[in-house]
This record gives structure tokens, sequence and C-alpha cells, in this order.
């Protein structure tokens, strides 16, 4: 017997139904790319660069207004405005590049275009994390195995319990503290998630393994600390504290955006998870399936799905992660409407809802309480 | 970088340890990346040229004035250069003979192409009608042996249709050099209408007695009665005597460069034939496309597959173990580059022709023979 039936009341071929009506959609969204998405793309690159450069210069503006050089201008509030503004524009130029663009062109959205540098193979992103390893963890193994417990290490990223299907462990008593560890310092944490550091402690893995993947993050983080923390402060000369910091505010600008949107893709209350028995032989429309069933989307106008990276539209990215990130608010009510039509959930909510009932069962979660039995997989 | 970027001028440009440093500030772009905001031509990490001017030669072959950006080195007349060009949002590459001599360059940095619209083409009918100034085009390194001799020799030149565009380069070089001294023409075209730069060869065979051209319009009524409409031997005399001597440079239709290659053939004379061919880059679909035979390049492996089974079956079937990730068609890992023959997505039944084109062979099946980069 098939549990997915259990709590989806629909039929072999109904389910099928739905799969060809999916990837119909799939087929004329993909079919009408053209020069107008060509023309987002670029356009949305050539902000986000224009906005990282001019905000790095501002900072290096705002070194003149310091009060020490005690000219008309100079004084702490002009200063540190200036410097402000100019951390914030850094940070929303690090989202912009990490989300909007960077995870969608390492998803191969915007490889249709044949473009030789905005590419899923040629992309390098402004993050800690290597783009190879990012394309591997995410890209084939989340979106494959989606919510799927054991097999999905986007399920509490080898650190925390988010559903109640993961047996508790004392370890999870400080996952309020590690929580907010990971929204300050998320940039690193997602550098570490390919090399799966806890396999290797204990001992599912060999350091012989962790090897190649380490270095190369290494590769990675050097270059992006020498970056933030070196060459740019070094252009304020004596007063590099400043601009270091202003760096530093700017990558937790980015990391906690990044931390809240992402946290609340797939566990917000309501969302399901599945057992890897539920998934053997899987077809590609109960893949479909699960996808809407196991991501949540965030409510909220177009600066604000452009700034989340459309990842505020999860349940259209998880059902065509390799469509441009542009098109998802264009289907999102024919998605909503097709799950209306079979009876499936549509986990929508505005972001406070929605990080509010994540951040809630973190806390639940972190003391233990009754594990489900495994074939009376409820939702969180 | 991707498999099918197009190759920047020359050796890779010398970045200084001042340069290096630089690129550290926009890691993980460079400079280059933020330059090419401000200007599009002073991108190092990017060949492109700006369109200067259009200009129509015929009804269906215009000319594009090029401004290449600073990666580009000078060519050689004769010489062929890849263009490329969103065409609804996708970059599609096409190769261009130059039909500018160096010694423009050198005098206003400029070059040009012309291009001939190929009826049912996907790129040239776009080049020659949408084309507009000041819009940007990738463009490759010159490529091609298709070049002058080094030493002075008697020339001559076979041409047809849109074959005339490379030997205007060189005809335009040595008439810049005075070295347009013995070089006879002989070329193809339908109608009188239909000759490219028509008014240009013509004044150039007028200035210069070493220039002495030959034009067949192989369509028009009555015309050229005494020479055959078609290449053969007997055309060449028309125009030079010695035709049997000289270097020859033949350029157009694959018709015209097997009739030429079969005479310099029977004469034991192909050492002295300069061929330079205009090749398709897409295959025609066979009509009942369902399978084929599939060649795995980089093995050397082939084997029959049916029109249904994706290629990443088919590869295992054989042996070999290519990558791969989510094996439904969303994560992209195992992508292949198609050298030959056509596939079929198996999810919304589209071909691809294209040589070169990017498939992601865990959802593509044979239509027809194919040849795979795995």
């Amino acid at each position: 017997m098939n549990t997915t039936t259990a709590r989806v009341p629909l039929s072999d071929r109904e389910i099928e139904a739905l799969g060809a009506e999916l990837d119909a959609m799939r087929a004329e969204v993909m079919g009408s790319l053209g020069e107008r998405d060509r023309r987002y793309i670029l356009r949305l690159i050539g902000l986000q660069r224009a906005l990282a450069l001019s905000s790095r210069v501002a900072m290096l503006a705002a070194v003149a207004l310091h009060p020490w050089w005690g000219h008309a201008l100079a004084g702490w509030r002009p200063f540190l405005a200036v410097l402000g503004i100019g951390a914030i524009g850094l940070g929303l130029a690090k989202i912009l590049e990490n989300m909007e663009i960077g995870h969608n062109v390492l998803h191969a959205q915007w490889d249709w275009m044949h473009d030789p540098t905005i590419r899923s193979d040629a992309w390098e992103w402004d993050s800690a994390c290597p783009a190879d390893q990012w394309r591997h963890s995410h890209n084939v193994v989340h979106h494959t195995w989606t919510n799927v417990l054991g097999k999905d290490r986007d399920v509490g990223y080898g650190m925390l319990r988010v559903t109640r299907e993961q047996r508790w462990h004392p370890f999870y008593l400080v996952q309020p503290l590690s929580t907010v560890a990971m929204a300050l310092f998320f940039e690193w944490f997602i550098a570490f998630h390919d090399v799966e550091l806890n396999h290797v402690l204990d001992g599912r893995k060999t350091w012989a393994d962790a090897r190649p993947l380490l270095a190369r993050i290494g590769w990675k983080a050097r270059r992006q600390v020498m970056k933030d923390y070196v060459l740019w402060p070094a252009l304020a000369g004596p007063f590099f504290p400043w601009v270091l910091a202003a760096n530093a505010v700017a990558n937790v600008i980015r990391n906690v955006w990044s931390f809240a949107i992402i946290f609340c893709g797939h566990f917000p209350s309501g969302v399901h998870h599945f057992a890897k028995s539920e998934v053997a032989g899987e077809t590609r429309a109960r893949w479909y399936v699960r996808q809407i069933m196991g991501s949540c989307n965030i409510e909220g106008g177009r600066l604000f799905h452009v700034l989340s990276g459309n990842l505020s539209h999860q349940i259209e990215h998880h059902l065509f992660p390799d469509m441009p990130s542009n098109r998802y608010p264009e289907i999102a009510p024919r998605v909503r409407a097709l799950a209306a039509r079979y009876a499936l959930p549509y986990n929508s909510a505005r972001l406070g809802r929605q990080l509010g009932s994540t951040m809630a069962a973190i806390l639940r979660l972190s003391l233990p309480g009754p594990t489900p039995a495994a074939r009376e997989l409820q939702p969180a | 970088m991707g498999s099918d970027v197009l190759a920047t001028g020359g050796p890779a440009p010398r970045i200084g340890r001042l340069g290096r440093l630089a690129d550290g500030f926009a890691w993980p772009l460079s400079t280059s990346h933020y330059l090419e905001l401000l200007n599009p031509l002073w991108a190092r990490h990017a060949a492109k040229a700006r369109v200067e001017a259009v200009r129509d030669e015929t009804r269906d072959a215009r000319t594009l004035t090029l401004r290449p950006g600073r990666s580009w080195r000078p060519h050689r007349a004769g010489q062929h250069v890849r263009i490329g060009v969103p065409v609804d949002g996708a970059r599609e590459v096409r190769t261009y003979s130059i039909s500018s001599e160096p010694e423009r360059w050198q005098r206003d940095g400029c070059i040009e192409i012309t291009v001939k619209a190929v009826a049912g083409g996907r790129v040239s009918p776009r080049l020659v009608r949408d084309t507009e100034p000041g819009s940007f085009v990738d463009l490759g390194a010159p490529e091609g042996d298709f070049v002058l001799p080094d030493r002075p020799a008697p020339l001559l030149f076979v041409t047809a249709g849109s074959g005339i565009t490379p030997i205007r380069a060189m005809l335009r070089s040595l008439a810049a050099r005075g070295a347009l001294s013995d070089v006879a023409h002989l070329h193809y075209a339908p109608h009188r209408r239909d000759v490219i730069f028509a008014r240009e060869i013509g004044w150039l065979a007028e200035e210069h007695a070493g220039y002495r051209l030959h034009v067949v319009h192989t369509r028009e009524p009555g015309a050229a009665r005494a020479v055959a409409p078609h290449f053969a031997p007997a055309a060449l005399t028309e125009v030079c005597a010695n035709w049997r001597e000289r270097e020859v440079y033949a350029c157009g239709p694959a018709s015209l460069l097997a009739a030429v290659e079969a005479v310099w053939g029977a004469r034991d004379a192909l050492g002295r034939l300069h061929v330079e061919r205009f090749h398709a880059v897409r295959a025609t679909p066979p009509a009942d496309a369902a399978g084929g035979r599939v060649v795995f390049a980089r093995s050397g492996i082939a084997i029959e597959a049916d029109g249904s089974t994706p290629l990443l079956q088919v590869a295992e079937k054989a042996g070999l173990r290519p990558a791969h990730g989510c094996r439904m068609g969303i994560c992209h890992s195992c992508t292949a580059t198609l050298e030959a023959g056509c596939v079929r997505d198996v999810r919304n039944n589209r071909i691809v022709a294209d040589r070169g084109a990017a498939v992601q062979v865990c959802v593509a099946a044979a239509a027809g023979d194919v040849e795979i980069d795995l």
C-alpha cells in the first residue's frame, strides 16, 4: 500500500493528470522564453553591480566625513549616516547577488540563453560556498529528495530538529542558540553544507573524502575574506576598522535576510515531510505532489519577491527549479488554482506568520516530545 | 568558462600583478565586469564589438561595420570570425568572413562583415533586417588559413554569391598595399542586382589594370552565352590564360567548390588551390527521427538506440558512467555537447539539432544518428 494516498486523497489517475497539467504549464512557459527575460536578468545584474560598487565607494567617501578631519562637513552624524548607507547598500547588493541572481543562475535557469558568463557551470557567487558544491547539495540532493527524512540534508541542516519525525537528542537543546548563530553567520554554514562535517565526525564519511571539498572551501573563503576584510578596508588607511565593520554589517544583513527567507521555505507549520519508503518508485507526477506539499510560499509585493530571490514562490520554484525566476509570480495564481482543484495544500502566508511558526517550532522541538510512528506521518 | 565561449583575441591577455590585485577587490568577478557596465568594449573577460554602421549591399545582404573591443588583434585578409547575437533571448553563434582589409582596422579601428540572409535561417535574416547601429555583438578572434600568400604571386579568385566576402578583403588589402598587379577574378551570381560589392569591384577593375574581373550572371536571360553559365574550365580561359599556374582561392556554395576541386584535382594541382567552405550549423532532423546509431565521441563507443531511451541510459548500457544528478531533467548535472545529429527532449518532444548545443542526456533520446561528447 502506498502511504502517500493516506493523506493525499487522489487516485493514481488523478495524480498523473495533475502531472500532465504541470508538464504542459512548464512546456508553455519554457517555450515562451525570449528577449524580455534576457533583458530582465541583464538589467538586474547591471543594477546589482552598480549598487555594490557605489556602496563600497560610499563607505570610502564616509571616511572623508570622519570628525577627525575637522572640516565643515565632518562629524559623527554625517560620517555614520554615509557609512551606514554604504553598509546597507552593500548588504542589499549581496542579497540580490546571492538570491535572485546567483541561486537562480546556478539552478541553470538562464542556461537557455547560451551566454558565456551567465550559466550554471561558469558562475561563481559572492559567498564563501563554492558554486560546484552548492550545485551538488542543493540542485541535486535537495531538489530531488525534498523533505525526505534521511535523504534531504536541508531538513535541519544536520544541526537542527525541525520536525517531530526527527528523533530527539539532547544535542537539540541548544538549537535556539545555534539558530541565532546560523542567522548571523549563515554564509559560513552554507559553505560547509556539502562537506557534511557531522558525517565526518561520526564516521559515516572519511577525512580523505572531505579534504578536497575543504580545500575548495578554503580557496573561496580566503578570497572572500581578503576582499571584504583586508583589501577594501586597506583603502581607508588608518580608518580601516570602520570599513571592516561596515562590510561585516553588510554580510550579516545578507546572512540574516537569506536565513529568514530560506527557513520559511520548508519549515513553517503545515508543511509535510516524507519517509524514504513513501517515495520509492515515485513517478514524475508524484514528485510534483511532494514538491507542492513540502514547500511554503511567502506573500508580499513585487520588491519583496525580487529581494527574496523569488524564493517567496518556493512552491513554484520546487515544481520548476530551472524556470527563470521572473516567471514564478506569473504562474503562481495558476499553480494555486491547480492545487485547489486537486485538493492539495498550498501553504502561503506573510513573512511574519511563516517565520513566526518556524521559530516557534524550533523552540518547541528543542525539547523532547512524542515522535509519531513512521506510518502515521502528520504535518509538522 | 563554458564550452562554447568565443575565444578572446590572441593569447590570453597578460594581467600583471597590479591587475590581479585589482581583481581581488571585485572577486569572484574581475574589474572587467565593472568596466563593462560603462563600456562593453573595455571588457577583458568578454569579447564584444559595437555595431558602428550598417549598409545594405543587395536586397538580402548587409554589411555591418563593427568596432572590436580591447581584446581584438589584427586579422589577415580572407580570415573569418565568429559572431554571437541574441535571437529571442538566446545567443546564437555564426561564422562570417571579414570583408574588410586589416589596413582599414589600422586606420580607424573597425572591421566589416557582410551577411547574406539564408532562407529559413534563424540568425542571418535577423542580422540583415534588424541590426541597429549602437548595439553590441559577441566577436570571436579571427580564424582561418584562407589567407593571401606571403610573397606576391599571380592570383586567381573563383567565387559565387556570398563567397565574394573574403575575396573583397583580399582585393582591398592588395590595393591598399599597391600590390594589385596580377589578379584574375571569376564571379558567379544569379542576376546583376545580386552581385555583392558590384560597384566596388567594378571600380577596382577600372582603376587597376592588373585586376581582371569577369562576372557571370547565371540566370540573366541571354547573358554570358559565350561562356558556360556554371563553372567549367572554359570559363577560366575567359579571365586568364595561365590559370593553371596561379594560386587559386575559391569560395562559394558547395557545388561550385566541388566543381573547382574536380578541375584542379584532375590536373594534380590541388596544392595551389585554397578553398573556403561555409558550413551549415543545424542538421536537418530525419523524417522518421526515432532512434539510430549513437556515437560517444570521447570514448569512441558506438551503440544502437531506440527513439525513447534517454542517452544517459544508452551510455550506461554501453558501459560508460557519465556524470548525472537527479536523472529527471531538473538539476542540469548531466549536460553534454551535441557533436552531430539530432536529439529529442522526451519531456516535450522538442528536437535539438544545433551542432555544439548542450543537451541534458537524462531527458534526451536519439532522433536519427547522433554523436555526443561523452
